[in-house]
């Protein structure tokens, strides 16, 4: 029972940050139609900045990690207007590449700039263990999980409530609609990117806090792929759901079973997924036609 | 005077090399490919022979990704299928190793059509996803279960002899390299000319109207898979007894992203690309290393940069590539070909190849 509990807290805590990470790409999926390949390098990104600003520069947290979003959400900007708007229209397989390009580009830079070398930044969730009746988990995963679904809620919120969210929405849901409507599609591409960006940045930072500031914050990226695929690949609410479920699977099979399993079951349920029901749990049916 | 090239019989229509110009071309670059390793230093051959084997591999993965448009990324899986059943059977049954390469191509044209088998319901984002986890299944396979593959220890392979020569030194591996990799690039040209090359193609270019015009769809993308699998495999396996020691680092995501970037720069869908891309994509990196020695001494800080200029070029040129050339090198040099053919004139041929 202890052993479930704290496989439990710490699977939600991981599921929540993939969904961190997958709320990222469903946002430029559902705009704009790209797989972003380069999800996890966006996270690395957040990371490193947020560890620049902390301790490099020595600015409290809040200013730290607001200038990390800041930054985040330019530098997908620029990544929107310089290397996705000329291939809008493109086949799948030139989409995946250039974002798996992109993705070898922004880890080079990373790498450039601060190093291979593990690094860590003072904590701003509260370390240590809690005791949850007789089971004890890391305090910083317990209080990942709330924040995580406050953010995604706020992410929930802007898509219902705000102008660039509904216009957002109705870009995905059929784009010549939208455009006779007066909604500018660069723009919204743009806005997503910046968005991604930033939840990405998010995220990476979270992810910084509990595994510490190294380049392998980036394979969280291709973890994603079971995510969205279970969730749906253009619902937010899918990627939470998927998120945590794709979590809690790795966490119990690393827990009970063992031998690295943790590993692969992802991925064994993203092909059954597949195979049943291609368009996830939330996602839209698209029945195409010739 | 003539003004064009006219066939007057279907024997020399149909060729492959048409006019008398690619004849001379291809003539001048098999002479070239003979005299080179004997010029060669043991630093060029062996970038050569990587370059055949990534022939090999990018020629294979364009069956699947260019003329099928079936988007894998289990290139990396592929090979590791090829490279570990030739590597085990030779170590572990005793099998000559011509025998135990052709046994590995069948087994990873095997797995291949098993990881194809999703191509039934998804097609292209999805199908690229699931290929995904064929990579990391595999991938894990490879890794857990050490009684097999030697788990993460690398696997040394016995020395393939011809002759009582070894083969796998540089010089000699070269040949095997370049007989092999002009017999595959052969086999490609020729099977987009029969019926089974021409529904791949319909296939990638409409499935739904594949199978309207009577294309099995199902029963093509597999024979795709099973085609492009076959050589990927055959790329593992000498990649094994050329490096005489394989591991699983070989064989990661990370190679099914080199292979693609590979067909994407070289050019989808053409034979020439596939060896272009190799070319490229091969040297770009051992260019840059050199040019980092180089530095070495003159800007030690600039020399310490070289694994990011590495990884940064390379997605450079896949980003450059697809935004101002997305047809690839192979485009390019057919614009300059073109641009010769009319020369003086400024027009340009319309059609042709």
């Amino acid at each position: 029972m202890d052993q479930f509990l704290q496989l439990t807290v710490a699977g939600l805590g991981t599921g929540m940050i993939y969904a961190l990470a997958a709320v990222g790409f469903v946002i430029i999926y559902k705009a704009s139609d790209v797989i972003n390949f380069a999800q996890g390098d966006l996270l690395l990104f957040g990371t490193y900045l947020v560890f620049f600003f902390l301790v490099q520069v020595g600015l409290p947290w809040t200013a730290g990690v607001l200038l990390t979003m800041l930054v985040a959400a330019g530098i997908g900007l620029a990544v929107e207007r310089t290397v996705l708007r000329p291939l809008i229209g493109e086949p799948i397989i030139s989409m995946i590449m250039v974002t798996i390009g992109l993705s070898s580009v922004l880890r080079a830079v990373v790498h450039a700039i601060w190093g291979p070398q593990p690094r860590t930044f003072p904590s701003f969730l509260p370390e240590g263990e809690v005791m949850l009746g007789s089971a004890v988990v890391s305090a910083d995963r317990l209080v990942a999980i709330p924040l995580a679904l406050a953010l995604l809620g706020g992410l929930a919120l802007f898509f219902r409530r705000t102008r660039s969210g509904i216009a957002m929405r109705a870009i995905a849901d059929d784009q010549q609609a939208a455009l006779s409507m007066g909604i500018s599609i660069p723009r919204v591409f743009a806005t997503a990117w910046a968005l991604a960006a930033a939840t990405a940045a998010i995220g990476g930072i979270m992810l910084g806090n509990i595994v510490g500031v190294t380049p392998n914050v980036a394979q969280i990226g291709l973890r994603v792929f079971p995510v969205v695929i279970l969730g749906g690949l253009d619902s937010i609410r899918g990627a939470v759901v998927g998120g945590a479920i794709i979590g809690l699977l790795e966490f119990y099979a690393g827990g009970y079973i063992g031998h690295g399993l943790n590993l692969i079951v992802p991925y064994i349920v993203l092909i059954i997924v597949l195979m049943v029901r291609p368009y996830g749990l939330f996602g839209k049916e698209i029945i195409e036609r010739v | 005077m003539e003004s064009g090239v006219f066939h007057t019989d279907y024997r020399t229509d149909m060729g492959l090399r048409r006019v008398p110009a690619e004849r001379l071309r291809l003539g001048l670059f098999a002479a070239a490919l003979l005299v080179f390793p004997f010029l060669a230093s043991p630093y060029w051959l062996n970038l050569a022979n990587q370059i055949a084997i990534a022939t090999i591999g990018a020629l294979g993965l364009n069956i699947l990704v260019g003329y099928t448009g079936q988007v894998s990324l289990g290139q990396g899986a592929f090979m590791a299928v090829g490279a570990y059943t030739s590597a085990l059977l030779t170590l572990r049954l005793g099998l000559p190793w011509g025998v135990s390469i052709v046994a590995a191509c069948f087994a990873t044209a095997a797995v291949g059509v098993f990881f194809g088998l999703p191509s039934l319901r998804l097609k292209g984002l999805y199908l690229a996803i699931s290929t995904l986890a064929a990579q990391e299944i595999v991938e894990w396979v490879v890794t857990h279960w050490p009684a097999l593959t030697g788990g993460v220890e690398a696997v040394v392979v016995p020395a393939p002899r011809l002759f009582g020569q070894r083969l796998n030194t540089d010089f000699g591996f070269y040949w095997v390299g370049i007989v092999l990799a002009g017999a595959t690039a052969l086999f490609t040209a020729n099977l987009f000319r029969s019926r089974i090359g021409r529904s791949f193609v319909a296939v990638r270019d409409q499935d739904i109207a594949a199978s309207v015009i009577g294309v099995n769809v199902f029963g093509t993308k597999l024979l795709a898979f099973a085609t492009s699998s076959f050589f990927v495999g055959l790329a593992g396996a000498l990649t094994a007894y050329y490096r005489n020691i394989i591991s699983w680092e070989r064989f990661t995501l990370e190679t099914s992203v080199l292979y693609l970037a590979m067909i994407i720069v070289g050019g989808l869908g053409t034979i020439r690309g596939s060896l272009f891309g190799a070319a490229l994509i091969t040297l770009l990196p051992a260019m840059i290393a050199t040019a980092g020695r180089e530095l070495q001494q003159s800007a030690p800080a600039v020399a310490a940069l070289l694994p990011s200029v590495q990884q940064a070029a390379f997605g450079l040129v896949i980003i450059l590539f697809l935004v101002f050339e997305p047809a690839g090198l192979s485009k390019l040099w057919r614009n300059v070909k073109d641009y010769f053919y009319v020369w003086p004139f400024a027009y340009r041929r319309g059609e042709g190849r």
